[in-house]
């Protein structure tokens, strides 16, 4: 009896509790619901709200000042002439070569180093998971850290660079101090930085590759570069374009690495960049209307990509 | 409550929060005030010195960092003397080191976040007017406010003003030079009395040092190509040679001619054929003082407040430096530092600001000027700098200084009796700068530099900038 009439009472409490006057079943499971998302809610609210804060807003306020001119402390409308300012800018099409210059040695150098890094560490048998954190490691270094390494690095006097080509009696070079060589040298600091990240991608991918595969490949007595070309492309497909458009996204965007390196604009505007050239604007020339209007410039490439990326995406969803 | 009924409050909220965002983000910079500062209306006419019996808080930024130890300790027994003659003025210090990050500080301007007297370089006052941030001061300062006003160089207040209205008080400035180090003079055989003056002069004493020192590490000369410091130089050297900046009215490039390509070639064959320019060029500012004070470099083009620096920071020795005229002679380039007064900040707030920066900057034997305080702190007497006092002022100051002298001043000597005449920065300085940083660079990075070349388009982009803001 006394089993039984416990929980009965229980019950009985409980059941008064939720649901309250003129409460039922429904309303009980409702409040509840209402409960478990308020909670929810709550959450997305505070995201929402940083969305809106560090995100959204300043995009809706770029392209608002894209539009207008402030002098005095006076903001009026100027229409067009920020934008026609920086297109007649002596420099915008420098920015644009330095960038594309940069996108172009990014997939060169920090698309396929990524990848073939990922298929030697797939193919090891020991020490794979060491090596993978190896490869990971300059992910977790502060970017300033790798910057001012590989900045001591480069130095034309007394860099390891210089000196290890003295060793084996090879020309030196000047690395970021010449407008030949500076953005290439920031490319190959950069890749060396943030390679860890696609790599572990890359290797995901490579593992979800059925063995069969690469069994019937071998088969048919195809080697290595074969089984790479027929099989490991070909699976990885997907993967590859997704990063491949992430990368240009980002790449596009690059600031980070030309700042710390070479102060921004290097030697001759050499790696000059649109995003450092809209800091230089803002900053320098305190002209925030045109840097918004470049903004603007570049905002409609990316959207480009953007969209592609979406596309892609959503095919490989 | 029902679903749809908690959709509408949620819908409610974030549209509340969309407001509240952008209320929180609204640029309407004359509201904003991050120094909590407060103050009662003002009780007196704008030209009269400030009541001591007002009871005012203000904001004052470049207090210095507490690793400063001799000069943050001054500052605060400053203010507490300050306070003796006005009791009820609150000073809320804002320490920073260096006193202007240039980004910070336009971002500052922007949101209208510094503080109610704010440090600033002289080339800044376009831009701080631009973002409507500055006080019109003309008729708070006079002689009863500001005592010593008649013996300020009306150059350097000139500087300050726009429209013929006052936006500044000047606390220190200077006029560049040729820093060198007497010891690497000495060590290459050369005479370390007797320093460049002209930029031949220059070019074969840096190959000398290269030539003797090289094989220790130590180059002739150094300049920069990066961070304005670049284009700050470029502009200097060619003030120097007789060349200008921007022309009279401020509306156009005038540094495209021979005077300008003559310095370039010079520190081009310096850097190519002598080699006596190390090859990383300064990008930043610190890079040369950096390399003077560990003693690499022979000389570069300088201000005489670099010298304690490179004394502090690199431990150099007071004795091993000394300072000549800028290489020409011609005209010398001169800035310095001021303070500018917030805009929304009230009469008696202002009254107090220019009090605080009378007291601290502008009265002799007190504040900066206290020179045997200076020389029990350890801190350097006797540099040529500030050079804005004229008259019976700068004569008590040259007497003052001199007395109390810690450092060897005859060091400076070349410098201070060259008296060469003085050009402020060109308007839109910092502008301008970012663009000749890219002519220096290409000369001191590229040896196959097209030198007119470079010049043809820094012209182009600094017309178009400049057209930009008229």
């Amino acid at each position: 009896m006394a089993a039984t009439t416990v929980p009965e009472n229980t019950t009985k409490r409980h059941a008064g509790r939720t649901s309250g006057p003129g409460g039922g079943a429904a309303r009980t499971g409702l409040s509840r619901k209402v409960r478990q998302n308020l909670q929810a809610h709550g959450f997305l609210i505070g995201a929402l709200l940083c969305f809106l804060m560090f995100s959204w807003y300043p995009m809706i306020r770029e392209f608002i000042m894209s539009f207008q001119e402030t002098k005095r402390g006076t903001t009026s409308w100027v229409g067009f002439k920020n934008l026609n300012r920086v297109y007649h800018d002596p420099y915008f099409w420098t920015a644009w070569k330095n960038t594309a210059e940069f996108t172009l040695y990014a997939l060169v150098i920090g698309f396929l180093v990524p990848f073939v890094v990922a298929i030697v560490l797939n193919e090891l048998r020991h020490a794979r998971a060491y090596l993978r954190v190896l490869v990971y490691l300059p992910v977790m270094l502060p970017p300033v850290a790798g910057v001012l390494l590989f900045k001591y690095f480069y130095n034309p006097d007394y860099g390891l660079f210089n000196h290890i080509l003295k060793t084996l009696h090879l020309p030196t070079s000047q690395w970021l101090d010449s407008s030949h060589t500076a953005m290439i040298s920031v490319v190959i600091a950069a890749t060396w930085m943030s390679m860890g990240g696609a790599t572990l991608i890359y290797l995901a991918a490579l593992q979800n590759i059925p063995g069969e595969l690469y069994e019937a490949a071998d088969l048919d007595g195809a080697g290595l570069l074969s089984k790479i070309w027929h099989v490991t492309i070909p699976q990885t497909r997907m993967v590859l374009s997704l990063m491949l458009l992430l990368q240009i996204v980002a790449t596009m965007q690059e600031f980070t690495n030309v700042f710390l390196l070479t102060g921004g604009n290097g030697p001759e505007n050499s790696t000059m960049t649109v995003v450092y050239m809209v800091y230089q604007y803002a900053f320098r020339y305190n002209n925030f209307g045109s840097a918004a209007a470049l903004g603007l410039f570049l905002l409609l490439v990316l959207a480009v990509f953007s969209g592609l990326y979406t596309r892609l995406s959503r095919n490989s969803d | 409550m029902s679903r749809i009924g908690y959709r509408r409050l949620v819908a409610v909220a974030l549209v509340a929060g969309i407001g509240l965002t952008g209320a929180a983000c609204s640029s309407s910079s004359d509201k904003k005030d991050d120094t909590g500062s407060k103050a009662t209306s003002s009780t007196s006419s704008v030209g009269t010195p400030l009541d001591p019996k007002t009871k005012v808080t203000i904001s004052v930024d470049c207090e210095p960092p507490t690793t400063k130890k001799a000069e943050r300790q001054q500052w605060v027994d400053d203010v507490a003397e300050f306070n003796k003659t006005y009791p009820n003025v609150t000073i809320n210090s804002k320490d920073a080191f260096p006193c202007e990050d240039p980004a910070k500080f336009t971002a500052q301007l922007q949101a209208g976040s510094e503080t109610d007297a704010f440090y600033s370089y002289m080339t800044d006052l376009q831009q701080v007017l631009d973002a409507g941030q500055a006080a019109d001061i003309t008729d708070y300062v006079n002689e009863k406010t500001v005592p010593n006003l008649a013996d300020i160089d009306p150059g350097v207040l000139n500087v300050l003003k726009d429209g013929g209205k006052l936006y500044g008080l000047p606390t220190s400035n200077y006029q560049m030079g040729l820093i060198y180090n007497r010891k690497i003079f000495k060590d290459a055989g050369l005479n370390p009395d007797q320093p460049p003056t002209t930029w031949d002069e220059v070019r074969q004493d840096a190959k000398v040092i290269q030539d003797k020192l090289g094989s220790k590490g130590i180059n002739g000369y150094m300049d920069n190509s990066g961070g304005n410091q670049g284009g700050w130089h470029l502009v200097s050297e060619m003030y120097g040679v007789g060349s200008k900046a921007v022309s009279d009215d401020g509306q156009k490039a005038a540094f495209n001619n021979d005077e300008t390509k003559s310095v370039l070639s010079t520190l081009h064959d310096m850097r190519w054929t002598d080699k006596s320019l190390p090859a990383t060029p300064g990008l930043q500012w610190g890079d040369v003082q950096k390399a003077m004070g560990t003693g690499k470099i022979g000389m570069y083009v300088g201000a005489p407040d670099d010298i304690p620096l490179v004394v502090q920071q690199y431990k150099a020795k007071f004795e091993d430096l000394g300072m000549a005229p800028i290489p020409g002679g011609k005209t010398s380039l001169f800035g310095g530092n001021d303070y500018m007064f917030k805009k929304s900040a009230s009469p008696d707030q202002i009254k107090a600001g220019i009090a605080w920066i009378n007291f601290k900057y502008l009265t002799l034997e007190k504040g900066q000027f206290n020179y045997p305080r200076n020389k029990t702190d350890g801190l350097p007497v006797g540099l040529p700098q500030p050079f804005f006092f004229t008259g019976a002022s700068k004569a008590k100051d040259t007497e003052t200084k001199t007395a109390n002298a810690t450092v060897p001043v005859e060091n400076f000597k070349s410098y201070v009796d060259a008296q060469v005449p003085v050009l402020p920065e060109p308007p839109n300085a910092q502008k301008i700068y970012t663009v000749l940083d890219t002519v220096m660079s290409g000369v001191l990075t590229n040896k196959g530099a097209d030198i007119s070349k470079l010049l043809s388009t820094a012209e182009t982009q600094v017309n178009s900038l400049l057209a930009a803001s008229q």
